[in-house]
């Protein structure tokens, strides 16, 4: 599968209040939380925002709440992927098992400004900056991972696991 | 091995575990909150199966928004209590309720050698008690309530070690904020904590709770503590189940070893806008505030509202301040009351809360406004956690939070002339 999209970039740290504030968890539907998707760091991000498009942190992404709402809302306000240095774990954990691609690339992140056009394959982990002309390569995902993603998340795995079992 | 390795290979039918390595792992309590829990169920119910696979180890309640605060947060709690209803699992009803994670221990539903998963990633208080518990999200809940088991990586542990006696008004919330500002939001990152040592040895039971609590402040799966006499006698007549006590091997592996001289811990503020912004309260300066927060999983819990009792008896709230005090559990709040606690508070003009998330993450009870500042016993202080994105939350322990009160100015209690 291959993504394409353009770059808002933030900083380290960015924490799961401010991808999407405990005061519109009071509701569970993705597109009422996309509404409000990155709205106390980038109050303008939901009307800029385009399918396809890609976000952009550096160290610890997505640290804080457990809250699924935040990878949710990303997902469903149509970013394709978010690629950063690193991530805070749960907020990994929630992404892959909801399907949100998530690619650990320091190199890109240093290399790339917000605006810029990349194109992601998953599969192979290649990240090319077509605004800059640049080739950069994020870590793989680890088998069991893989498996999870392929599957299409947790809930598909759990169903055939179970569906295993029963036999 | 370490006490986290030792957990996960028994809940996984292995001999050893090591780090990095994938497992599926048993677990004991699957638990779950009136933000989180709603899409647990929406997710559970997609995976096809009738019953959870035990009601018996299948926690919910909720906690953030109640008692409701508006419509919507009826609604999920609705969503909650119907499902919970239905499944005949362990839930808590507002009057039984409590914050998750001081309601949990305190009823003897989390134990020592346990496995537990929760959708907070506060559920790593737990490891207070000798448990691996890590916080995972809502999909995670679903899966594991359908098949009782979970897929988990298992992480490194890092040791760290305090020695020597703690200076007055310094407790385990000035250990992890001293920690979490030496090592950093994500010093810990996908790592389980171990906190040992003879100051952790004199440490009491509500204040490694309140340290094991923050370990996700450092970015951590798990933060984790022995099991000793003190733990032993915490869980006597409150233990609902036998449990196994695992001890780290003496030839455990860590990943790293960080030692730190307790003696030398001033009580710890950390500033806006990460917990890991941390300053010895000696190098505060002058701070003004609106509002003084003590409660919270974090420092809800009868140590804690004592300390608070102490310093504001015979004293007024600052004018200009709003002091809202909220008992972790209705246990906490009655325990107050029999100890004349909460008659001391509202002599001194705070306002007593039933037990609620509330304000620590700007649900209700106390949000802030634009510009305005508190100062809170809570674990987080990120951009607009407590309300507007303009305004700042402050971390620190209950002595300092009452204190601050009474000063109008974040404050040590020694400031306080009785
Ligand atoms: S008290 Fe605060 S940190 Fe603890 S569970 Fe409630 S909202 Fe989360």
């Amino acid at each position: 599968m291959k993504l394409k999209g353009k770059v808002f970039k933030y900083g380290a740290n960015v924490d799961t209040d401010v991808i999407i504030p405990a005061r519109y968890l009071n509701v569970s539907e993705p597109e009422e939380l996309a509404n409000h998707c990155m709205e106390d760091i980038d109050a303008e991000f939901i009307s800029k925002v385009q399918p396809g498009d890609i976000i952009m942190g550096t160290t610890n992404f997505g640290c804080g709440s457990s809250r699924e709402h935040a990878p949710l809302a990303i997902k469903t306000a149509g970013v394709s992927c978010v690629i950063a240095k690193s991530f805070a774990r749960i907020f990994m954990r929630n992404s892959i098992n909801i399907g949100l691609p998530l690619l650990e690339c320091e190199e890109a992140v240093e290399k790339t400004v917000a605006g810029d056009i990349l194109e992601v394959e998953l599969a192979s982990g290649e990240i090319v900056n077509s605004t800059k002309n640049l080739v950069f390569h994020a870590k793989p995902y680890p088998v069991f991972m893989l498996e999870l993603v392929s599957a299409g998340g947790l809930v598909e795995y759990t169903k055939r696991k179970i569906a295993n079992e029963g036999k | 091995m370490t006490i986290a390795e030792k957990i996960l290979a028994a809940h996984s039918g292995k001999d050893a575990v090591s780090p990095g390595e994938f497992i599926s792992a048993k677990v004991d309590v699957v638990l779950s909150n009136d933000i989180t829990a709603p899409i647990a169920i929406r997710e559970f119910k997609r995976i096809g199966v009738k019953n959870v696979f035990d009601p018996k180890k299948v926690i919910m309640l909720s906690d953030h928004f109640v008692p409701n605060k508006d419509i919507h947060s009826a609604e999920q709690a609705k969503i909650l209590r119907e499902f919970a209803r239905e499944q005949g699992i362990v839930y808590f009803e507002v009057g039984q309720m409590g914050i998750e994670h001081v309601l949990l221990p305190e009823q003897g539903l989390v134990v020592p050698g346990d496995v537990i998963i929760g959708a907070d990633s506060h559920t790593c208080t737990y490891g207070a008690v000798g448990a691996f518990a890590t916080g995972m999200g809502s999909t995670d809940i679903a899966s594991a309530m359908a098949t009782g088991e979970i897929w988990m990586k298992v992480p490194p542990t890092i040791k760290f070690v305090f020695h020597g006696k703690a200076q007055k008004w310094v407790s385990g919330k000035d250990f992890i904020l001293h920690t979490i500002g030496d090592i950093g939001v994500d010093g810990a990152l996908y790592s389980a904590m171990e906190f040992t040592g003879p100051s952790i040895d004199k440490l009491s039971m509500d204040g490694r709770f309140t340290m094991a609590n923050m370990a996700v402040e450092a970015g951590a799966k798990a933060g984790l503590f022995r099991v000793d006499k003190k733990t032993e006698a915490y869980l006597q007549n409150r233990a609902k189940r036998p449990y196994t006590v695992y001890e780290a091997d003496k030839d455990a592996e860590y990943a790293q070893v960080i030692e730190y001289d307790a003696a030398s811990i001033e009580p710890q503020v950390a500033f806006p806008h990460l917990p890991s912004n941390t300053k010895p309260i000696s190098q505060v300066g002058n701070v003004k505030i609106d509002q003084s927060i003590i409660g919270s999983c974090t420092n809800g819990r009868i140590e804690d509202l004592k300390i608070a009792a102490d310093i504001l008896q015979w004293q007024r709230v600052n004018e200009n301040v709003r002091c809202i005090i909220i008992p972790g559990t209705q246990e906490v709040y009655l325990e107050a009351m029999r100890r004349g606690y909460i008659e001391i508070f509202i002599r001194a003009g705070a306002a007593v809360s039933t037990p609620t998330c509330g304000p620590c993450l700007g649900g209700h009870m106390g949000v802030l406004a634009e510009g305005e500042r508190s100062i809170s016993t809570t674990n987080r202080n990120f951009v607009g956690r407590m309300g507007s994105t303009k305004s700042e939350v402050y971390l620190s322990n209950p002595a300092i939070a009452a204190a601050s009160a009474i000063l109008g100015r974040i404050a040590s209690p020694d400031e306080i002339k009785n």
